[in-house]
């Protein structure tokens, strides 16, 4: 019962995560799936691609209603991801895998610093989008 | 957007996210929405909208895959989905209220914390 408390918690978390910053919520979903309801790694992984379903599906749906989303350029990076998915398998196969978190952590750190450098440097354009 | 340098430039923001998705268990929106960002000028919200489209379709295709394979477990996946898809709702609608600029300070922290994960772990 008290798993069943977590997963529904930290499902609405990951949920409230996707809708706020665009991400799927895969990172939070894997830990829970695995750790709350006894999954198996490779199912859980499989499981979370589920759950991100009707995730994504909710919170593109209220962006829609805000006129936020760029349908085509979605629909682009949506196909490329796929065969990008391919690629990374080979590559996975052919790397040690410590090494590319490192350069992927440190390449994320990286990206983050430019952001908020950007942000910092820019005027406030766009104060929210309120009632539009 | 139909110019050729934008269609090529997100292709590239799809093959990045995939194959760091595919290596790292995490990628898809934390890789689409900073390279939309700085790439191709998308605003803040823009590219979290969009990247939330683009995720559903690598979603649905990845899901099928593992399906058939019979990795998927129903019940688990929408225990958490469900609640997930709410707290979409309630997280989207409150991205409309926040200033722009904490957004992306916001999303900057997130993405500094990920990667800060990812070396020490």
């Amino acid at each position: 019962m008290i798993d069943v408390l977590i997963a529904v918690t930290v499902g609405c978390a990951a949920g409230v995560a996707a809708g706020l910053f665009g991400v799927g919520g895969g990172i939070l979903f894997v830990p829970v799936l695995t750790l709350a309801l006894g999954l198996s790694q490779i199912n859980a992984e499989a499981t979370s691609l589920l759950a991100i379903i009707p995730t994504v599906a909710a919170g593109t749906w209220t962006q829609q209603r805000y006129g936020n989303v760029r349908w085509q350029a979605a629909a682009v990076i949506g196909v490329a991801a796929v065969v990008g998915v391919e690629a990374g398998v080979q590559i996975a196969t052919s790397l040690p895998e410590s090494t590319l978190r490192r350069l992927f952590g440190v390449l994320m750190i990286a990206v983050a610093i430019q952001i908020a450098w950007r942000t910092r440097a820019k005027p406030d354009s766009d104060s929210g989008a309120r009632g539009r | 957007m139909a110019d050729r340098g934008t269609t090529l430039r997100l292709v590239l923001i799809g093959l990045v996210s995939g194959v760091f998705s595919a290596l790292l268990g995490v990628g898809g929106g934390i890789v689409i929405v900073p390279l939309l960002v700085l790439w191709l000028g998308f605003r803040q919200r823009e590219a979290s909208a969009t990247s939330l489209a683009a995720i559903g379709l690598i979603a649905l295709v990845g899901v099928t895959l593992y399906a058939v394979r019979g990795h998927v477990e129903v019940g688990p996946g929408l225990l958490v989905g469900i609640p997930a898809a709410a707290g979409a709702v309630a997280g989207a609608v409150l991205q409309q209220r926040l200033r722009a600029r904490v957004l992306s300070f916001a999303f900057a922290a997130l993405l500094a914390a990920i990667g800060a994960y990812l070396v020490i772990s």
